[in-house]
């Protein structure tokens, strides 16, 4: 009841003019950014966030701006998986299997609608669920003490590479250069420079959103001038008939059971760290596959297919942002983006979040669920409207996402060297993908290493020193126990898990959820 | 030699590594201390570093799709003018330069030139009115005051 009330509070602040205004703004931006190939949820939220930030939005709108266009996002991804198959993001990877067949048969319209539907199931049911789950696991939260976040934080590095992860070394790999990264700069409890080389620059550290910006939308522009001239991506959305937009009743009911199955799958799979929307939907496929593909029509354009991954990714989606607002520590590439949000705002998430700016939180929740109607209004009877963004092509529009990533960093400090290393984190970025590192570690670094060690001090300040009070509580026993299975399984049963496709070239380079 | 990218990644992971290791041994410490000091994290980093790399070079992955040299030239570039972009911006102003950043990268991803240059203006005006006008962000400002 006490949760009830403070979401009714919530909605008092999400319902004023301008935060519906910034929602809205926000759904819509979201659809667009999913639906294009090339821009996924995580770099189009990178790239507004330093807008946001030098819009000098307060911290609840500039969140719910934000998290409306990570909502978005979700949605907007199936839109070219449908229509082009082509995933406009990853988690919408598994869509084209039945989405596109279905679009070739003229049933475009259906699956896109059937697909909508699914999708605002899964995010709706997802956003209860982060009503509920979220304060239990702040009240979890509350008994932690420095070396049970140090422990929490190890998992979430562990996990992240998650079910899916081809190659755990360069996880850790990836893990290690984004902490090694986040030490650059003056140590904050002794007052000496780190591996500054001399570099006045460098005292105040790396800032994490030129990284971010750097590493997503900048290497996303060298990847496409790698690809330029191979097959004409987007741009021909204009070609496929929508046929009607209103999916038979009798189709709904078929569905019904699969997107009950996807949402829990996919709330469940955001919820635990390191899986994000992406093993949301991969698991929700291959589960319904497994469950509902009596006659084998997956595959062939059944909506069943369609409705499964769909409701997955969204509901994985409002998972991930229970351990993200609960713990501080994000599952997913997006909801680090959102962290990283949070911390240039001078907002740390965890359990004080709660209990000190329960504005922020409720009205961030009660903005979803405002969200998730604006989104379900939008993408029924609008989704034409979508479909015709599809086709400015990327020739024009990575350009104009280079500028404007060039326009944000440069909003937040004027200064012309972080534009520089924003260029060279993109050069990084692009080495990283060809060679298959993944890039979400990275970003978690940077925005995880200085709260880690921190942790890590006070737990040894604590101790005297002592080390095994690292490993002293049940609780931080449990929580390095799960971070070593964490990293461990994956490579031994991955494979069972691992969908096919996720290995083939279409995921190569995939924008992470 | 098979799967050389990986083999070199690694190499230069360890020497990341040692890097690391080296800068963080000269970290000159303050009188201010506690237990563990601001050397013993860079330490445990460097080692995690170090460990992961020796498993990337011991067990490397298939070799990746590497672009022809041609295209890896393209980037380049594409880096050379975006360096050049960040310096002269408050040069040159923001539409200015911006118009010729956003032109060049139209051109290279196949827009015949004259047409690149017309997204270009597009897309650095677009920017300005949306950005500057409507949102009022401060952009840079050049000699003509935009």
């Amino acid at each position: 009841m006490e949760t009830l009330a403070a979401l009714g509070d919530g909605f008092w602040i999400a319902l004023t003019i301008q935060n519906l205004g910034l929602a809205l703004t926000g759904c819509f931006l979201g659809t667009i950014i999913g639906a294009l190939p090339g821009l996924g949820p995580s770099n189009g939220v990178a790239i507004l966030i330093p807008l946001a930030f030098s819009l000098g939005l307060p911290a609840t709108p500039a969140l719910i701006l934000l998290t409306s266009v990570y909502y978005g996002a979700m949605y907007g991804g199936r839109i070219s998986s449908i229509l082009l198959n082509i995933p406009g993001d990853e988690p919408a990877l598994m869509t084209t299997l039945d989405g596109y067949p279905m679009a070739r048969r003229g049933q475009a319209g259906e699956a896109l609608a059937i697909s909508g539907l699914a999708s605002f199931v899964g995010a709706f049911f997802a956003t209860w669920g982060l009503v509920f789950l979220a304060p239990q696991l702040v009240k979890l939260a509350l008994l932690f003490g420095p070396a049970e976040y140090f422990a929490l934080f190890t998992l979430a590095f562990a996990t992240l590479g998650g079910l899916t992860s081809r190659n755990q070394a360069k996880s850790a790999f990836a893990a290690a250069l984004g902490l090694g990264i986040a030490m650059i700069g003056v140590d904050g409890q002794t007052g000496v420079p780190r591996f500054t080389f001399g570099e006045v620059h460098f005292y105040d550290g790396i800032d994490f959103l030129v990284a971010i910006v750097g590493l997503f939308a900048i290497s996303e522009v060298f990847l496409f001038l790698e690809h330029r001239g191979e097959g004409d991506k987007g741009g021909d959305g204009s070609k496929v008939k929508l046929g009607r937009i209103v999916p038979p009743l009798a189709m709904i009911r078929q569905t019904t059971g699969s997107m009950t199955r996807g949402t829990l799958i996919g709330f469940v799979a955001g919820v635990l760290p390191g899986a994000g929307a992406s093993l949301g939907s991969f698991v929700a496929y291959s589960m319904e596959k497994r469950i509902a593909d009596r006659k084998g029509t997956f595959g062939t354009g059944d909506p069943r297919g369609v409705a499964a991954p769909e409701a997955g990714n969204n509901a994985a989606a409002g998972g991930a942002l229970v351990p993200m607002l609960a713990l501080g520590v994000p599952g997913s590439g997006t909801t680090a983006v959102l962290l990283a949000m949070l911390l240039a705002l001078n907002i740390t998430p965890g359990p004080l979040l709660f209990q000190q700016n329960p504005d922020v939180v409720w009205g961030l929740i009660a903005a979803l669920f405002i969200g998730n109607l604006m989104l379900l209004a939008m993408n029924l009877p609008l989704v034409g409207l979508f479909v015709r963004v599809l086709q400015i092509p990327p020739r024009f529009l990575m350009p104009a996402v280079a500028m404007i990533s060039f326009v944000g960093i440069y909003g937040i400090s004027g200064s012309t060297f972080d534009l520089k290393v924003m260029i060279a984190f993109g050069v990084m970025g692009w080495v990283l993908r060809k060679l298959d590192v993944p890039l979400v570690p990275v970003i978690l670094g940077v925005l995880l290493g200085d709260q880690m060690e921190k942790n890590l001090r006070r737990a040894m300040t604590i101790s005297d020193g002592d080390i095994w009070a690292l490993f002293a509580s049940p609780l931080s026993i449990t929580l390095w126990s799960l971070a070593i299975i964490g990293f461990v399984l994956p490579p031994l049963v991955g494979r069972y898990f691992r969908p096919k496709i996720a290995d083939t070239a279409k995921a190569e380079g995939a924008d992470p959820d | 030699m098979r799967n050389i990218s990986d083999r070199t990644f690694g190499i230069a992971g360890l020497l990341l590594a040692a890097l690391i290791f080296w800068r963080a041994s000269i970290i000159e410490e303050s009188f201010i201390q506690d237990p563990l000091g601001p050397k013993a994290f860079p330490y445990v980093i460097a080692t995690v570093l170090a460990l992961a790399s020796a498993f990337i070079v011991a067990r490397p992955d298939p070799e990746p799709d590497w672009p022809r040299l041609g295209r890896v030239i393209e980037i380049l570039f594409a880096v050379a003018v975006m360096v050049a972009y960040a310096q002269l911006l408050p040069v040159a102003g923001f539409v200015a330069a911006t118009s010729v950043a956003a032109a060049y990268l139209c051109w290279r991803l196949s827009t015949p030139p004259v047409w690149a240059l017309v997204a270009g203006i597009t897309i650095a005006v677009g920017i300005y009115v949306v950005f500057h006008l409507i949102l009022g962000l401060s952009l840079a400002r050049g000699p003509w005051g935009f």
